[in-house]
Parts: structure tokens; sequence; C-alpha cells
């Protein structure tokens, strides 16, 4: 044996084991919401796909049908009542006073176009023309009575919610709901 | 892979971009551009030119600006540069990773 002070036991380092890399391939982004912040950000993530270059389809439903119905689509509101991350010093009674809604989606729709990002309408021929597939769910359309010519024209179809999934088929593809 | 002879290789980042857009020549262009199995045409020339000047210019570039640019519209630039354009072209036209959002 030797007298020298024994090393100090290290655990191994770990072996190195080449990672399979599995990019996403393909995002299937559910909007259900019709408030502005939840509208962009799939459009946002869905448009994000499609530059990366991973495919992108996008199916709206319920409220989230605002944002590919002709007429409201570059009108969504942010919510300034029961959305407390919003002004969280104003009171909700100060909040709720007619046109103050209207007023607060306008400014923040004028601090989006300072950094370039384009109204929903844009943003949909974008994602259209970059070959992201745009859908409605047949369902909510028939609740708020809504037809193909009611929403942009760049939606491909109403399709129910196996028409939906069928949508995802593939390895890599991820389901985002917002 | 057809690779072109004697375009010597520039140091480039973990992800393919050029380190230093100085260095930058259209051989190499060339052959970059046949990795992501694109042969250059004019249009794609021109758009690489537009991106480097815009470059120089310290644009932060978008691919709504390309589509502004009146060289390709958001259609035709994802079918030049297959597979995420913004920065397929940008590797090709030897400029540091687009940083943008949209």
């Amino acid at each position: 044996m030797n007298d020298t002070l024994e090393m100090p036991r290290t655990a191994p380092a770990p072996k190195l084991v080449a990672k399979e890399s599995k990019p996403v391939k393909k995002v299937l982004i559910i909007c259900s919401k019709g408030k502005l912040e939840d509208v962009y950000a799939a459009l946002i993530m869905a448009n994000g796909a499609l530059m990366e270059g991973i495919e992108a389809k996008m199916f709206f439903t319920f409220f989230g049908l605002e944002a590919i119905t002709r007429k409201h689509a570059d009108r969504l509101h942010t919510a300034t009542v029961g959305n407390p991350a919003f002004m969280p010093d104003m009171p909700t009674v100060v909040a709720g006073l007619p046109g103050f809604e209207a007023f607060a989606s306008y400014m923040m729709k004028k601090e989006m176009d300072k950094l370039e990002i384009p109204r929903v309408t844009e943003f949909i021929e974008m994602i259209d023309a970059a070959g992201g597939e745009i859908y409605a769910c047949k369902l909510a359309a028939d609740m708020f009575h809504l037809g193909m010519d009611d929403f942009l024209p760049e939606v491909k179809d109403i399709i129910t919610v196996g028409d939906m999934y069928a949508l995802a088929e593939g390895e890599g593809t991820q389901i985002i709901f917002i | 892979m057809e690779t072109l002879v004697n375009v010597p290789a520039l140091a480039t980042t973990e992800e393919g971009y050029l380190k230093n857009h100085k260095e930058w020549n259209e051989d190499w262009a060339r052959e970059t551009a046949v990795q992501y199995g694109i042969d250059l045409t004019d249009k794609h020339w021109a758009l690489l030119r537009w991106l480097r000047q815009k470059n120089e210019e310290g644009v932060a570039l978008t691919i709504r600006k390309v589509a502004n640019s009146g060289l390709a519209d958001i259609k035709q630039f994802y079918q030049l540069f297959p597979g995420g354009p913004l920065k397929v072209s940008s590797k090709i036209a030897g400029i540091p990773k687009p940083v943008s959002c949209i």
C-alpha cells in the first residue's frame, strides 16, 4: 500500500452518448381564443415554424374563429378587465369604462406596429404564402353560424376534430393549444 | 454531392454562418448553395446581393422586408430557398444569423 494521501474519489464522468437528433418536423397549432395576444402567439409560432423549415397547420376554434373571420380579424382586442398582468394598478372599474378596452388595444397595436408585427390578415396571408395551412373548426363554426364566406380566403376548409388530428399525422409532430 | 473544386473553405459558425462576411465570394456562395440543394439563378443572386447590402446598412432582416424588396414575394422566397428561406439565404449570402421572430 502506498503512504500518500488517497486521491479523492469522484464519480466517473458520464459516458458521452451520441444523442439522436429528433427535430420537430411539424406543428399543429390550435387557437381557441380571440384575444389579440392569444391570436398573435398562435400566428407568431406558426410563422416562426415555417421560417425554420417546419411544416405548420393551424386550427381555429371557438373564439379563435374571430381571427379568421373577415369582419373581425383586424379588430381583435386585448382584455383590460380580468387580465391582472395588464396595467396591474388600474382599478377594474376604470378598466371597464366604455372605450377603455378599445383604447388599450389601439395602444398595443401601435406598439406592435413599431416592431413591424403585421396585422392579423397580413400575417395569415404570410403564413399561407409560406405553405402553412389554416382550418376552421366545424362545431364552433356551426355554433356561431359561420360559413366559408365569412372566413378569410386563406382558410382552406371547415373540418371536424377528427380531421384536425389527421393533420397532425406523422413522426415529429407537436400539437400546441392556445 | 456535387462540389466545386478549388473553392477555399471559409470559417463558419457551428450553424454554418460565415464568421467574416468580408471573406465572402461568389464561388463560396455557389458551393454553399449546392449543399442546400440550390442551383443559384439570377433571381437568387439578386436576392443575395440585396441581403448583403441591407446587412451592410445595418438593417435587421425579416421575411417581410425581403417580400417588400420587390425581388421576390413570400411564396417565391420560400421556393427559391427551401427549408427556412431567411436562414438559408443568409448563410449563402455570408451574413450573420437573422435574429427576427417574424
